[in-house]
């Protein structure tokens, strides 16, 4: 399995960057941590003329905190962000989820705004993103405009990015006062994609759930919580309402299972975790 | 960097297990079919060329990477260390850890044990304490169609607490050293 040809341009500013894409449009991609991209070219599902190497464009290295969000530029890598300092505080949801992402040797390389590009329905990061309400800020030439997630994924490994634009960084809400976070998941080894993911954020009596690895894009739903006369029939009718489908990882019907039981589980962690 | 064009090759060169090493790569070329093929540094092992079994795991710039979900030219000018940077004396000894997987019988046919043992030996640097949870949830990056992983694990246990003892020993003695100038 090796790579259809294409020509390398190593970026170091930004401007490089977009104006590569604005020259070559779809002809183009972006390459920062390669996780996802490079299987994606050995087995030529992808045979881009150019890439577009942005590992070494000192302005998307940044994590910035601004208190109320946790922006990363499109050259973090996953590794760098579960490093950062005081991340399981500022934002335990999204810590919770890194640990779920790929492995410790995926995680080293591939960056934060890579596997929200990639946009795979199994996904942590793009479950993540949606739960929190999260942003994906995108640029084209001097145009830059801000999405929610929301507006984002628009379908399986489908996004609302133009073939000229790239992904600057992405913002994460940091954790608020009160409210609960929990990430879990069931895969069939660790490391492998989610056959069912859960995201869940518990805000006094009101639960939030983000299900990842059932639809083509990751849901969020609002819920009550698991001791309310309504909760089974509410978890049960999302459980429904997501249209699972059989495939070689799991049937739809294990699916549904497992976002009642793991759905459940999540939120009364979440619960839990209210500070 | 001007851009790379697909149809020529690149002299594209970075550092070794500490010495330069230099070879021609298309953009195309992976860094695992550049390490064996251009370096005829064939102690990194190719599996199965889309990063999932881990046998071409490698070190760039101190962090893991598979060599094969990387490109040659991406690592021109980076610090590279692959299993043959291991041995303390260039190859004749064998490290503590690949010491360790010989002891207990850590591998059979050793395909996959290069990457197992660059995976340790970073995970042990950063972390010395690191749990056996964490150590076996680390090596879930790997996979091996030999041992069943139990001997690995065994392996990777005895060379921490080996690692571990010579950490303390060296600890003490320059706290020794400090409390004798001290003194």
């Amino acid at each position: 399995m090796k790579p259809a040809p294409f020509d390398y341009l190593r970026a170091e500013t930004v401007d490089e960057v977009v104006e590569a894409l604005r020259q070559e449009g779809g002809d183009a991609r972006i390459i920062a941590g390669g996780q996802s991209l490079m299987p994606m070219l050995a087995m030529r599902l992808a045979r881009p003329k150019l890439l577009v190497d942005i590992m070494h464009v000192d302005a998307l290295r940044r994590i910035d905190d601004d208190g109320k969000t946790l922006r990363i530029g499109a050259a973090v890598r996953q590794a760098k962000l579960e490093r950062h300092a005081d991340l399981a505080r500022r934002q335990p949801l999204l810590a919770g989820a890194l640990a779920w992402v790929g492995h410790a040797q995926t995680r080293a390389r591939g960056t934060v705004c890579g596997s929200i590009a990639h946009a795979d329905p199994s996904a942590e990061l793009p479950l993540s993103l949606m739960t929190l309400g999260g942003s994906v800020h995108l640029r084209a030439g001097r145009k830059r405009r801000t999405l929610t997630a929301a507006e984002f994924f628009t379908g399986m490994m489908a996004t609302a990015k133009a073939d000229d634009e790239m992904i600057e960084a992405v913002s994460f809400p940091t954790a608020l006062p009160g409210t609960g976070y929990a990430f879990t998941e069931v895969g069939r080894r660790h490391g492998d994609f989610a056959i069912v993911a859960c995201a869940a954020m518990v805000d006094g009596n009101k639960a939030t759930l983000g299900i990842g690895g059932v639809a083509d894009v990751p849901t969020v739903r609002a819920l009550p919580l698991p001791d309310a006369p309504d909760f089974v029939d509410s978890l049960n009718q999302y459980a429904w309402d997501l249209d699972a489908r059989d495939d070689l990882h799991a049937t739809a019907r294990y699916r549904r299972d497992l976002i009642r039981q793991l759905g459940r589980r999540t939120i009364e962690e979440a619960a839990r975790c209210r500070a | 960097m001007p851009r790379l064009s697909a149809e020529q090759k690149h002299r594209v060169s970075f550092t070794l297990n500490g010495k330069s090493v230099s070879g021609m790569a298309e953009p195309r070329m992976t860094l695992s079919d550049f390490l064996r093929h251009e370096i005829g540094a064939t102690g990194t092992h190719v599996g199965c060329e889309h990063g999932v079994c881990g046998a071409c795991t490698v070190q760039i710039d101190g962090g893991l990477a598979r060599a094969c979900l990387a490109l040659a030219v991406q690592t021109d000018g980076c610090d590279v260390r692959t299993v043959e940077g291991l041995s303390p004396d260039g190859g004749t000894t064998l490290s503590i850890l690949q010491d360790e997987f010989r002891t207990h019988h850590g591998l059979q046919c050793g395909f996959c044990t290069p990457g197992f043992l660059m995976t340790l030996d970073a995970l042990f640097r950063e972390r010395p304490d690191a749990s056996a949870e964490q150590i076996r949830e680390t090596l879930s990056g790997h996979l091996c169609r030999c041992t069943g992983y139990a001997p690995i694990m065994k392996a990777a246990l005895a060379a921490q607490q080996r690692l571990r003892g010579e950490t303390i020993q060296e600890n003490s003695k320059q706290e020794n050293s400090k409390g004798d100038s001290h003194a």
